[in-house]
Protein backbone atom coordinates (compact mmCIF):
# COMPACT_ATOMS: atom_id res chain seq x y z
CA UNK A 1 0.00 0.00 0.00
CA UNK A 2 1.65 3.41 -0.75
CA UNK A 3 -0.41 7.18 -0.56
CA UNK A 4 0.89 9.46 -3.19
CA UNK A 5 1.02 12.85 -1.95
CA UNK A 6 0.02 15.62 -5.17
CA UNK A 7 3.34 17.39 -5.26
CA UNK A 8 2.50 20.92 -7.44
CA UNK A 9 3.16 23.31 -4.93
CA UNK A 10 2.33 23.90 -1.54
CA UNK A 11 3.24 22.33 1.74
CA UNK A 12 3.24 18.52 0.87
CA UNK A 13 6.32 17.93 2.70
CA UNK A 14 4.46 18.36 5.74
CA UNK A 15 1.72 15.57 4.58
CA UNK A 16 4.81 13.53 3.75
CA UNK A 17 6.07 13.66 7.05
CA UNK A 18 3.14 12.53 9.03
CA UNK A 19 2.80 9.76 7.05
CA UNK A 20 6.78 8.65 7.58
CA UNK A 21 5.66 9.20 11.15
CA UNK A 22 2.77 6.34 10.29
CA UNK A 23 5.29 4.09 8.39
CA UNK A 24 3.01 4.92 5.85
CA UNK A 25 4.83 4.73 2.37
CA UNK A 26 4.25 7.51 0.38
CA UNK A 27 5.53 9.29 -2.92
CA UNK A 28 5.27 12.42 -4.64
CA UNK A 29 3.12 13.08 -7.46
CA UNK A 30 3.63 15.55 -10.25
CA UNK A 31 2.34 13.60 -13.24
CA UNK A 32 -1.07 11.85 -14.08
CA UNK A 33 1.07 8.44 -15.16
CA UNK A 34 2.42 7.80 -11.39
CA UNK A 35 -1.15 8.06 -10.11
CA UNK A 36 -1.17 4.40 -11.35
CA UNK A 37 1.41 3.81 -8.52
CA UNK A 38 -0.84 5.05 -5.54
CA UNK A 39 -3.69 3.83 -3.52
CA UNK A 40 -4.90 6.66 -2.10
CA UNK A 41 -4.01 10.37 -2.47
CA UNK A 42 -3.46 13.59 -0.55
CA UNK A 43 -3.84 17.18 -1.75
CA UNK A 44 -2.07 19.51 -0.25
CA UNK A 45 -2.28 23.04 1.58
CA UNK A 46 -0.79 25.94 -0.69
CA UNK A 47 -2.53 28.34 -3.10
CA UNK A 48 -5.24 26.66 -5.15
CA UNK A 49 -5.50 29.07 -7.69
CA UNK A 50 -1.47 27.93 -8.48
CA UNK A 51 -2.53 24.13 -8.50
CA UNK A 52 -5.38 24.65 -10.85
CA UNK A 53 -3.15 25.61 -13.24
CA UNK A 54 -1.30 23.07 -13.33
CA UNK A 55 -4.23 20.65 -13.13
CA UNK A 56 -5.33 22.44 -16.62
CA UNK A 57 -2.49 22.44 -18.26
CA UNK A 58 -0.58 19.39 -17.90
CA UNK A 59 -4.23 17.24 -18.66
CA UNK A 60 -4.49 16.25 -14.51
CA UNK A 61 -8.09 16.92 -14.17
CA UNK A 62 -9.47 14.42 -15.60
CA UNK A 63 -7.35 11.50 -14.55
CA UNK A 64 -8.10 12.91 -10.73
CA UNK A 65 -12.02 12.81 -11.23
CA UNK A 66 -11.04 9.12 -12.47
CA UNK A 67 -8.95 8.56 -9.38
CA UNK A 68 -11.62 9.39 -6.79
CA UNK A 69 -14.53 7.87 -8.77
CA UNK A 70 -12.88 4.71 -8.76
CA UNK A 71 -13.18 4.90 -4.93
CA UNK A 72 -9.84 5.51 -4.29
CA UNK A 73 -9.51 7.44 -1.14
CA UNK A 74 -8.50 11.36 -1.28
CA UNK A 75 -7.85 13.83 1.42
CA UNK A 76 -7.63 18.14 0.95
CA UNK A 77 -6.76 20.15 3.40
CA UNK A 78 -7.38 24.00 2.72
CA UNK A 79 -6.19 24.76 -1.14
CA UNK A 80 -6.74 20.61 -1.55
CA UNK A 81 -10.20 21.24 0.16
CA UNK A 82 -11.17 24.15 -2.59
CA UNK A 83 -9.41 21.51 -5.66
CA UNK A 84 -12.18 18.60 -4.44
CA UNK A 85 -14.86 21.01 -4.23
CA UNK A 86 -18.02 20.92 -5.78
CA UNK A 87 -18.79 24.67 -5.88
CA UNK A 88 -15.62 27.36 -5.35
CA UNK A 89 -16.67 31.09 -5.67
CA UNK A 90 -14.13 34.10 -3.83
CA UNK A 91 -13.55 34.15 -6.82
CA UNK A 92 -14.98 31.73 -8.82
CA UNK A 93 -12.80 28.74 -9.67
CA UNK A 94 -13.23 25.37 -11.85
CA UNK A 95 -12.39 22.69 -9.77
CA UNK A 96 -12.70 18.23 -9.62
CA UNK A 97 -16.06 18.61 -8.31
CA UNK A 98 -15.64 15.29 -6.53
CA UNK A 99 -16.78 16.17 -3.19
CA UNK A 100 -20.74 17.51 -2.63
CA UNK A 101 -19.53 20.50 -0.86
CA UNK A 102 -19.26 24.75 -1.83
CA UNK A 103 -16.36 25.95 -0.80
CA UNK A 104 -15.98 30.16 -0.29
CA UNK A 105 -12.25 30.97 -0.85
CA UNK A 106 -10.19 32.83 1.94
CA UNK A 107 -13.65 32.73 3.82
CA UNK A 108 -11.95 34.08 7.17
CA UNK A 109 -10.31 36.90 5.50
CA UNK A 110 -6.59 37.67 5.07
CA UNK A 111 -2.79 36.44 6.71
CA UNK A 112 -3.70 38.93 9.88
CA UNK A 113 -7.15 36.72 10.32
CA UNK A 114 -5.20 33.35 10.20
CA UNK A 115 -5.34 31.40 13.58
CA UNK A 116 -4.35 28.53 15.63
CA UNK A 117 -6.72 27.09 18.02
CA UNK A 118 -7.88 24.17 20.44
CA UNK A 119 -11.11 22.15 20.33
CA UNK A 120 -13.09 18.34 21.49
CA UNK A 121 -12.90 16.58 18.25
CA UNK A 122 -14.80 13.41 19.24
CA UNK A 123 -14.71 11.83 15.78
CA UNK A 124 -10.77 11.54 16.83
CA UNK A 125 -10.88 10.48 20.84
CA UNK A 126 -11.29 12.51 24.12
CA UNK A 127 -7.76 14.18 23.20
CA UNK A 128 -8.50 17.74 22.04
CA UNK A 129 -7.06 18.88 18.42
CA UNK A 130 -5.31 22.07 17.39
CA UNK A 131 -6.27 23.70 14.49
CA UNK A 132 -4.43 25.64 11.97
CA UNK A 133 -6.35 28.10 9.94
CA UNK A 134 -4.00 29.65 7.56
CA UNK A 135 -5.94 31.80 4.77
CA UNK A 136 -8.58 29.56 5.02
CA UNK A 137 -11.56 28.57 2.59
CA UNK A 138 -15.36 28.44 4.42
CA UNK A 139 -17.45 25.19 3.99
CA UNK A 140 -20.79 27.21 2.89
CA UNK A 141 -22.61 24.14 1.85
CA UNK A 142 -22.67 20.72 2.15
CA UNK A 143 -24.64 18.00 -0.10
CA UNK A 144 -26.60 15.44 1.67
CA UNK A 145 -24.35 12.47 1.32
CA UNK A 146 -21.75 14.63 3.45
CA UNK A 147 -20.96 13.99 7.10
CA UNK A 148 -19.98 16.62 9.03
CA UNK A 149 -17.11 15.40 11.26
CA UNK A 150 -15.92 18.82 13.13
CA UNK A 151 -17.71 22.02 12.85
CA UNK A 152 -15.61 25.32 14.11
CA UNK A 153 -17.23 28.95 14.67
CA UNK A 154 -20.75 27.33 12.69
CA UNK A 155 -19.20 26.16 10.15
CA UNK A 156 -17.84 22.35 9.00
CA UNK A 157 -14.18 22.50 9.20
CA UNK A 158 -13.66 18.47 8.04
CA UNK A 159 -15.93 16.33 6.08
CA UNK A 160 -16.32 12.96 4.64
CA UNK A 161 -18.42 11.71 1.69
CA UNK A 162 -17.68 7.90 0.49
CA UNK A 163 -14.16 7.87 0.31
CA UNK A 164 -13.32 11.34 -0.39
CA UNK A 165 -12.44 13.48 3.06
CA UNK A 166 -11.34 17.25 3.14
CA UNK A 167 -10.36 19.65 5.94
CA UNK A 168 -10.22 23.35 5.82
CA UNK A 169 -7.36 23.55 8.17
CA UNK A 170 -4.05 22.14 8.65
CA UNK A 171 -3.50 18.89 10.47
CA UNK A 172 0.04 18.61 8.74
CA UNK A 173 1.04 21.44 11.02
CA UNK A 174 0.50 20.34 14.06
CA UNK A 175 2.81 16.84 15.78
CA UNK A 176 -1.07 15.45 16.12
CA UNK A 177 -1.17 12.36 13.92
CA UNK A 178 -4.75 11.22 14.23
CA UNK A 179 -6.49 12.27 11.09
CA UNK A 180 -3.78 11.14 8.57
CA UNK A 181 -4.03 7.50 10.90
CA UNK A 182 -8.10 7.85 9.91
CA UNK A 183 -6.74 8.54 6.09
CA UNK A 184 -4.85 5.44 6.16
CA UNK A 185 -7.16 3.38 7.70
CA UNK A 186 -9.55 4.52 4.77
CA UNK A 187 -7.36 3.65 2.51
CA UNK A 188 -6.16 -0.07 3.85
CA UNK A 189 -9.94 -0.21 3.89
CA UNK A 190 -10.53 0.34 0.41
CA UNK A 191 -8.37 -2.13 -0.42
CA UNK A 192 -9.85 -4.97 0.92
CA UNK B 1 -0.85 41.46 23.69
CA UNK B 2 -0.02 37.66 23.60
CA UNK B 3 2.82 37.06 20.61
CA UNK B 4 1.53 35.49 17.35
CA UNK B 5 2.73 32.06 17.59
CA UNK B 6 5.39 31.18 15.14
CA UNK B 7 3.24 28.20 13.87
CA UNK B 8 1.03 30.95 12.17
CA UNK B 9 3.64 33.15 10.59
CA UNK B 10 6.07 30.29 9.13
CA UNK B 11 2.65 28.44 8.38
CA UNK B 12 2.22 30.86 5.10
CA UNK B 13 5.19 30.38 4.21
CA UNK B 14 4.78 26.75 4.54
CA UNK B 15 2.07 27.10 1.77
CA UNK B 16 4.02 28.96 -0.68
CA UNK B 17 6.51 26.19 -0.81
CA UNK B 18 7.33 25.00 -4.13
CA UNK B 19 6.11 27.84 -5.79
CA UNK B 20 7.23 31.53 -7.32
CA UNK B 21 6.30 35.14 -5.77
CA UNK B 22 6.99 37.61 -8.09
CA UNK B 23 7.53 41.37 -7.91
CA UNK B 24 4.51 43.46 -9.46
CA UNK B 25 4.46 46.96 -9.91
CA UNK B 26 0.27 47.49 -10.39
CA UNK B 27 -2.63 45.78 -10.63
CA UNK B 28 -2.50 44.77 -14.23
CA UNK B 29 0.86 42.77 -12.87
CA UNK B 30 -0.66 41.46 -10.66
CA UNK B 31 -3.62 39.66 -12.44
CA UNK B 32 -0.52 38.56 -15.20
CA UNK B 33 0.87 37.11 -12.45
CA UNK B 34 -1.12 35.29 -10.79
CA UNK B 35 -3.01 33.91 -13.94
CA UNK B 36 0.43 33.00 -14.80
CA UNK B 37 0.70 30.52 -11.52
CA UNK B 38 2.28 32.52 -9.19
CA UNK B 39 1.63 31.26 -5.50
CA UNK B 40 2.12 35.29 -4.36
CA UNK B 41 2.96 38.77 -5.58
CA UNK B 42 5.58 41.20 -3.66
CA UNK B 43 3.90 44.44 -4.38
CA UNK B 44 6.72 47.75 -5.03
CA UNK B 45 6.71 50.63 -6.96
CA UNK B 46 9.94 50.07 -8.95
CA UNK B 47 11.50 46.12 -9.74
CA UNK B 48 15.31 46.48 -8.15
CA UNK B 49 16.73 46.95 -11.56
CA UNK B 50 14.83 50.23 -11.66
CA UNK B 51 15.73 50.99 -8.50
CA UNK B 52 19.24 50.49 -9.43
CA UNK B 53 18.90 52.47 -12.23
CA UNK B 54 17.50 55.44 -10.55
CA UNK B 55 19.22 55.85 -8.01
CA UNK B 56 17.78 58.21 -4.99
CA UNK B 57 16.64 56.87 -1.35
CA UNK B 58 14.05 53.79 -2.04
CA UNK B 59 11.14 53.59 0.44
CA UNK B 60 8.23 51.70 1.41
CA UNK B 61 5.44 52.00 -1.50
CA UNK B 62 2.79 53.69 -1.88
CA UNK B 63 -0.89 51.72 0.60
CA UNK B 64 -2.95 53.28 -2.39
CA UNK B 65 -0.96 50.93 -5.01
CA UNK B 66 -0.72 47.93 -2.72
CA UNK B 67 -4.12 47.92 -1.49
CA UNK B 68 -5.11 47.81 -5.62
CA UNK B 69 -3.06 44.90 -6.05
CA UNK B 70 -4.19 43.58 -2.92
CA UNK B 71 -7.98 43.90 -4.64
CA UNK B 72 -6.98 42.88 -7.57
CA UNK B 73 -5.75 39.17 -6.67
CA UNK B 74 -6.84 36.41 -4.19
CA UNK B 75 -3.56 35.07 -3.89
CA UNK B 76 -1.08 36.35 -0.46
CA UNK B 77 0.00 39.84 -1.18
CA UNK B 78 3.85 40.75 -0.05
CA UNK B 79 5.30 44.24 0.33
CA UNK B 80 8.50 45.86 1.47
CA UNK B 81 9.66 47.91 4.33
CA UNK B 82 13.53 49.52 4.83
CA UNK B 83 15.66 47.51 7.05
CA UNK B 84 15.13 48.91 10.72
CA UNK B 85 12.01 51.03 9.76
CA UNK B 86 9.37 49.69 12.46
CA UNK B 87 7.06 52.55 11.45
CA UNK B 88 6.69 51.65 7.70
CA UNK B 89 5.98 47.98 8.92
CA UNK B 90 3.09 49.29 11.68
CA UNK B 91 1.40 51.15 7.97
CA UNK B 92 2.13 47.89 5.98
CA UNK B 93 0.30 45.63 8.95
CA UNK B 94 -2.44 47.99 9.54
CA UNK B 95 -2.82 47.90 5.78
CA UNK B 96 -3.71 44.24 5.96
CA UNK B 97 -0.63 42.98 3.39
CA UNK B 98 0.08 38.89 4.60
CA UNK B 99 3.60 39.30 4.35
CA UNK B 100 6.25 42.08 5.13
CA UNK B 101 9.77 41.75 3.68
CA UNK B 102 12.20 43.22 5.61
CA UNK B 103 14.53 44.57 2.40
CA UNK B 104 18.02 45.53 1.36
CA UNK B 105 16.47 46.57 -1.97
CA UNK B 106 15.43 49.43 -0.08
CA UNK B 107 17.16 52.15 1.51
CA UNK B 108 18.20 50.88 5.21
CA UNK B 109 16.77 53.14 7.80
CA UNK B 110 19.13 51.80 10.23
CA UNK B 111 22.52 51.66 10.37
CA UNK B 112 22.70 49.17 13.64
CA UNK B 113 19.10 47.30 14.02
CA UNK B 114 16.61 45.48 12.34
CA UNK B 115 12.54 45.83 13.07
CA UNK B 116 12.02 44.14 16.48
CA UNK B 117 9.50 40.99 14.61
CA UNK B 118 8.12 39.65 17.99
CA UNK B 119 6.34 42.75 17.98
CA UNK B 120 4.20 42.22 14.74
CA UNK B 121 1.61 39.79 14.21
CA UNK B 122 1.95 40.13 10.25
CA UNK B 123 4.93 37.66 9.41
CA UNK B 124 8.04 38.90 8.06
CA UNK B 125 10.75 37.45 5.63
CA UNK B 126 14.07 38.65 5.94
CA UNK B 127 17.53 38.23 3.32
CA UNK B 128 20.93 36.20 4.29
CA UNK B 129 24.29 35.67 2.93
CA UNK B 130 25.23 33.09 5.42
CA UNK B 131 23.99 31.22 8.17
CA UNK B 132 25.17 33.52 11.15
CA UNK B 133 22.84 36.38 9.26
CA UNK B 134 19.68 34.04 8.79
CA UNK B 135 19.93 33.10 12.62
CA UNK B 136 20.12 36.64 13.70
CA UNK B 137 17.28 37.23 11.51
CA UNK B 138 14.91 34.97 12.96
CA UNK B 139 16.14 35.41 16.55
CA UNK B 140 14.35 38.52 16.01
CA UNK B 141 11.25 36.82 14.82
CA UNK B 142 11.82 36.20 10.85
CA UNK B 143 9.42 33.74 9.76
CA UNK B 144 10.88 32.64 6.46
CA UNK B 145 14.58 33.66 5.33
CA UNK B 146 15.83 34.02 1.60
CA UNK B 147 18.86 34.67 0.23
CA UNK B 148 19.43 38.37 -0.59
CA UNK B 149 21.65 37.04 -3.86
CA UNK B 150 22.21 40.24 -5.88
CA UNK B 151 18.90 41.98 -6.61
CA UNK B 152 18.25 43.79 -9.96
CA UNK B 153 20.91 42.19 -12.13
CA UNK B 154 19.83 39.09 -13.55
CA UNK B 155 22.94 37.40 -12.44
CA UNK B 156 22.21 34.65 -10.41
CA UNK B 157 25.69 34.07 -8.95
CA UNK B 158 24.95 35.37 -5.40
CA UNK B 159 22.10 33.83 -5.21
CA UNK B 160 24.29 30.72 -5.53
CA UNK B 161 26.81 31.96 -3.57
CA UNK B 162 24.77 32.94 0.03
CA UNK B 163 22.57 29.39 -0.73
CA UNK B 164 25.73 27.25 -0.82
CA UNK B 165 26.82 29.24 2.36
CA UNK B 166 24.11 28.40 4.34
CA UNK B 167 24.11 24.76 3.42
CA UNK B 168 28.02 24.37 4.39
CA UNK B 169 26.89 25.88 7.58
CA UNK B 170 24.36 24.12 8.29
CA UNK B 171 26.09 21.02 7.40
CA UNK B 172 29.01 21.74 9.79
CA UNK B 173 26.62 22.60 12.84
CA UNK B 174 25.11 19.37 12.08
CA UNK B 175 28.80 17.22 12.61
CA UNK B 176 29.43 19.23 15.61
CA UNK B 177 29.89 17.86 19.15
CA UNK B 178 27.63 19.94 21.63
CA UNK B 179 30.40 21.20 23.63
CA UNK B 180 31.45 22.94 20.29
CA UNK B 181 28.36 24.68 19.61
CA UNK B 182 29.11 27.58 22.15
CA UNK B 183 32.09 28.51 20.20
CA UNK B 184 30.17 28.40 16.52
CA UNK B 185 27.22 30.63 18.02
CA UNK B 186 30.45 33.35 19.06
CA UNK B 187 31.97 32.73 15.34
CA UNK B 188 28.23 32.88 13.14
CA UNK B 189 27.60 35.65 15.63
CA UNK B 190 23.90 33.85 16.43
CA UNK B 191 21.59 33.26 18.96
CA UNK B 192 22.77 29.93 20.70
CA UNK B 193 19.43 28.35 21.49
CA UNK B 194 18.89 28.76 17.78
CA UNK B 195 22.42 27.23 16.84
CA UNK B 196 21.37 24.28 19.10
CA UNK B 197 18.12 23.69 17.22
CA UNK B 198 19.70 24.15 13.34
CA UNK B 199 22.67 21.58 14.98
CA UNK B 200 20.01 18.91 16.12
CA UNK B 201 17.30 19.18 13.15
CA UNK B 202 19.68 19.75 10.06
CA UNK B 203 18.00 22.79 8.77
CA UNK B 204 16.70 26.26 9.01
CA UNK B 205 13.57 26.61 12.14
CA UNK B 206 11.67 28.12 9.22
CA UNK B 207 11.28 27.93 5.26
CA UNK B 208 14.41 29.13 3.06
CA UNK B 209 13.97 30.27 -0.62
CA UNK B 210 15.73 31.98 -2.79
CA UNK B 211 16.25 35.13 -4.56
CA UNK B 212 18.12 37.86 -5.97
CA UNK B 213 19.01 37.32 -9.94
CA UNK B 214 16.60 35.32 -10.67
CA UNK B 215 16.21 35.02 -14.16
CA UNK B 216 15.64 32.19 -16.04
CA UNK B 217 13.50 28.99 -15.48
CA UNK B 218 16.97 27.24 -15.08
CA UNK B 219 18.26 29.71 -12.59
CA UNK B 220 15.24 28.98 -10.79
CA UNK B 221 15.43 25.31 -11.12
CA UNK B 222 19.22 25.53 -10.28
CA UNK B 223 18.21 27.18 -6.49
CA UNK B 224 15.46 24.34 -6.28
CA UNK B 225 18.09 21.82 -6.40
CA UNK B 226 20.56 23.47 -4.36
CA UNK B 227 17.85 23.40 -1.63
CA UNK B 228 15.43 26.50 -1.93
CA UNK B 229 12.10 26.05 -0.90
CA UNK B 230 10.88 28.33 -2.90
CA UNK B 231 11.61 30.87 -5.35
CA UNK B 232 11.20 35.18 -5.34
CA UNK B 233 11.86 36.85 -8.89
CA UNK B 234 11.94 40.73 -9.04
CA UNK B 235 13.04 42.44 -12.42
CA UNK B 236 13.68 38.71 -13.86
CA UNK B 237 9.94 38.37 -15.36
CA UNK B 238 8.81 41.69 -16.46
CA UNK B 239 12.02 43.08 -17.82
CA UNK B 240 12.36 40.36 -20.17
CA UNK B 241 10.74 40.30 -23.61
CA UNK B 242 7.25 38.19 -22.89
CA UNK B 243 6.56 38.74 -19.05
CA UNK B 244 3.54 36.28 -19.53
CA UNK B 245 5.43 33.57 -21.24
CA UNK B 246 8.20 33.74 -18.56
CA UNK B 247 6.31 33.90 -15.75
CA UNK B 248 4.61 30.94 -16.87
CA UNK B 249 7.72 29.12 -17.64
CA UNK B 250 9.71 29.70 -14.18
CA UNK B 251 6.39 28.39 -12.43
CA UNK B 252 6.89 25.25 -14.26
CA UNK B 253 10.50 25.13 -13.67
CA UNK B 254 10.05 25.63 -9.95
CA UNK B 255 7.36 22.53 -9.58
CA UNK B 256 9.43 20.51 -11.92
CA UNK B 257 13.02 21.76 -10.60
CA UNK B 258 14.22 17.93 -11.00
CA UNK B 259 13.24 17.36 -14.01
CA UNK B 260 15.56 18.24 -17.18
CA UNK B 261 12.44 17.01 -19.94
CA UNK B 262 10.17 19.55 -18.32
CA UNK B 263 12.64 22.16 -17.74
CA UNK B 264 13.36 21.84 -21.39
CA UNK B 265 10.09 22.37 -22.17
CA UNK B 266 10.05 25.12 -20.01
CA UNK B 267 12.86 27.11 -21.35
CA UNK B 268 11.34 26.96 -25.11
CA UNK B 269 10.50 30.01 -27.11
CA UNK B 270 10.99 32.56 -24.51
CA UNK B 271 11.71 35.56 -26.19
CA UNK B 272 14.51 37.86 -24.71
CA UNK B 273 15.60 37.43 -20.97
CA UNK B 274 16.07 40.66 -18.73
CA UNK B 275 19.65 42.19 -20.04
CA UNK B 276 20.87 41.85 -16.47
CA UNK B 277 24.64 42.70 -15.50
CA UNK B 278 27.48 40.91 -14.54
CA UNK B 279 26.88 41.25 -10.29
CA UNK B 280 31.19 40.64 -9.99
CA UNK B 281 31.76 43.51 -11.54
CA UNK B 282 29.50 46.01 -9.49
CA UNK B 283 31.52 48.59 -7.35
CA UNK B 284 31.34 47.51 -3.86
CA UNK B 285 28.73 50.80 -3.17
CA UNK B 286 26.56 49.37 -5.87
CA UNK B 287 25.63 46.20 -3.97
CA UNK B 288 22.60 45.92 -2.14
CA UNK B 289 23.36 42.27 -0.42
CA UNK B 290 25.93 44.26 2.16
CA UNK B 291 23.24 45.85 3.45
CA UNK B 292 21.84 44.81 7.04
CA UNK B 293 23.92 43.68 9.89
Amino acid sequence: MKIGVLALQGDFAAHGRMLSQLGCPWTEIRRADQLGEVDGLILPGGESSTMLKFLCEENLLEPLQEFGKSGKPMFGTCAGAILLAQDVTGPAQASLGVLDIAVQRNGYGRQLDSLVTETDCPALGPEPLELVFIRAPIINRVGPGVDILLEHRDHPVWVRQGNIMAATFHPEMTEDTRMHRKFVEMVETSQD
Amino acid sequence: MTETPLKLKTGLAEMLKGGVIMDVVDAHQARLAEEAGAAAVMALERVPSDIRRDGGVARMSSPKMIREIMEAVSIPVMAKVRIGHFVEAQILEELGVDYIDESEVLTPADHANHINKHAFKVPFVCGCTNLGEALRRIGEGAAMIRTKGEAGTGDIVEAVRHLREVTREIRILSVLGDEELMAEAKRLQAPFEIVRWVAKNGKLPVPNFAAGGVATPADAALCMQLGAEAVFVGSGIFKSEDPAARARAIVKAVTHFNNPKALLEASESLGEAMRGIDATKLPEAALLAGRGW
